[in-house]
């Protein structure tokens, strides 16, 4: 004959572990809420959080992509496309530069190689869209985000820079 | 007026198309806000804030989700068979509210003062489980036939203890009639009068087995969203989906109104003195409800073997020596008489 366990018999059928675990339900019924009411609040974000990209200008009004083309050539997803042609002052320029959003995978590559800070991931995550299409950045569409987003951008890097 | 009410069809049935529907529109109101404290609760155990967003404090969530049922598009699986397949939620929701017709929710109010009640409540429920059969049947899908597999078989084992748990229950009071078994538990001494201490064991037994009986976690086998996705429902969408959502619920807090009435005394004041009401026997029902609604946040699934070997090899012995211990203690009056009611 089996040997019979009476005291994990008796804690069967008291239903010990049961009333453990409504003890247990019960303390974190009271307890603070771990989540955030979303939309009205948000989570804090690092100044290295890699978002939406921005091309940034010179406080002068000057753009800062000098087309060296170095984010296009690292870009692992192959999500940039940039031409460039001289301008009429001999300096060159990007005449055009397209992110697909759809393919990016948020790296950071690209802000790491630029040379001049003018391509960067921004602290914007919250810009879904209905269509496909509007996910296809163009060159104005980047440089609406670096004027709309350049002051938290510049205080970011400024933040991140002793670690750089 | 009052003659054309009592005698002729018409006014008969006017006066019972209005009693129903005083019960029905309540249970149905009130099933929505459960719904919401149901995920309310969920939520809470889990440290979410759970539905916060329609209405104050996400009070109309459940609406709002009917109202998403309802425009949703009726998909139909191809090799479906339409008739059943449409019935069987119907089935599932009428039978979860015809249920109703015999609780009482206070002295006198009940929609049929039949002599059987518990009998009748105890068939329906029993019935119930052809709206999960037919709906896994007719689906002609490989998950829903296997999600109504297993609800027949759990639904039928646990009947069984069920059963004989009422039988105490109806022994000790000598009549079937909701209303008797209540006013058998009345008496000076408030909540100690009534059947939870004496059946102790019973209505943890009488718990558990209406878990299973309802489908619900832990015994949640027939939908077991991991395996099985979501069981019998998973070819249903839009309003039949939404027939077998409300059905299931309506069964649950069928349950919740069979522990209070059982149990717990029914509409009887716990504290002598106070006034018995319907507000006693709607607030016994809302903590049987959240004993419901805890142990599906704080139990896993219990496997089919298990579910089986509780059912079969636990709860039918138990309750069957429950059944006899009631007979004798009754018929000679152990425990000062606390299991023999009628005379009282």
């Amino acid at each position: 004959m089996t040997q019979i366990d009476y005291t994990r018999a008796a804690k069967y059928f008291l239903l010990a572990d049961f009333f453990k675990g409504f003890k247990l339900g019960m303390k974190y019924f009271f307890a603070p809420k771990a989540t955030i009411n979303y939309p009205h609040e948000t989570g804090p974000l690092s100044p290295r959080f890699r978002g939406e990209h921005a091309l940034r200008r010179y406080p002068n009004g000057e753009e800062r992509c000098i087309a060296c083309k170095l984010c296009e050539a690292i870009c692992p997803a192959q999500a940039i496309t940039i031409d460039a042609e001289p301008r009429e002052d001999g300096s060159r320029r990007t005449t055009r530069y397209d992110i697909d959003m759809t393919k990016c995978i948020y790296c950071g590559f690209c802000q790491e190689a630029c040379p001049v800070d003018a391509i960067v991931e921004g602290p914007n995550f919250e810009f879904s869209t209905e269509t496909r299409e509007e996910l296809f950045y163009n060159k104005e569409k980047l440089l609406e985000n670096g004027e709309r987003w350049e002051a938290e951008i510049a205080r970011n890097l400024e933040v991140d820079a002793p670690y750089r | 007026m009052a003659e054309f009410f009592s005698n002729t069809t018409a006014g008969i049935l006017i006066v019972v198309v209005a009693q129903i529907l005083l019960v029905v529109v309540p249970l149905l109101v009130a099933l929505a806000f459960l719904m919401y404290a149901d995920r309310k609760i969920w939520a809470a155990v889990q440290m979410r804030r759970g539905p916060n967003v329609v209405g104050v404090y996400g009070l109309l969530q459940s609406f709002a989700d009917f109202l998403k049922y309802i425009v949703k598009e009726i998909v139909v699986p191809a090799g479906a068979d339409r008739a059943v397949y449409f019935l069987a939620p119907m089935i599932s929701l009428v039978m979860a509210l015809v249920a109703w017709a015999v609780i009482p929710f206070n002295d006198g109010w009940v929609l049929a003062d039949i002599n059987v009640a518990i009998l009748y409540v105890f068939a329906i429920s029993s019935l119930e489980v052809y709206g999960v059969i037919m709906g896994g049947w007719a689906s002609n899908s490989k998950y829903p036939f296997l999600g109504s597999l297993r609800s027949a078989a759990q639904m039928i084992s646990y009947e069984v203890s069920i059963g004989l748990i009422i039988i105490g229950v109806i022994i000790s009071t000598g009549s079937m009639n909701f209303g008797d078994i209540v006013t058998a538990q009345d008496g000076n001494l408030g909540l100690f009068n009534w059947y939870w201490l004496p059946h102790l064991p019973m209505l943890f037994l009488f718990f558990i087995s209406a878990l299973a009986e309802t489908n619900r976690p832990p015994f949640d086998l027939p939908e077991a969203e991991s395996e099985l996705v979501a069981g019998y429902q998973v070819e249903y969408s839009s309003t039949p989906f939404l027939l077998f959502m409300i059905g299931e619920l309506v069964a649950v807090v069928l349950m919740c109104a069979l522990v209070s009435l059982l149990f717990f005394g029914g509409w009887l004041s716990p504290i002598p003195g106070l006034p018995d009401g319907i507000l006693w026997m709607v607030m016994k029902m809302l903590l049987v409800f959240f004993v419901f609604s805890m142990v599906k946040a704080i139990t896993p699934r219990y496997r089919y073997d298990q579910l089986m070997r509780l059912g079969w090899k636990v709860f039918l012995p138990m309750s069957l020596f429950w059944v006899v211990f009631v007979s004798f203690a009754a018929k000679f009056g152990w425990f000062w008489g606390a299991f023999a009611r009628w005379g009282m």
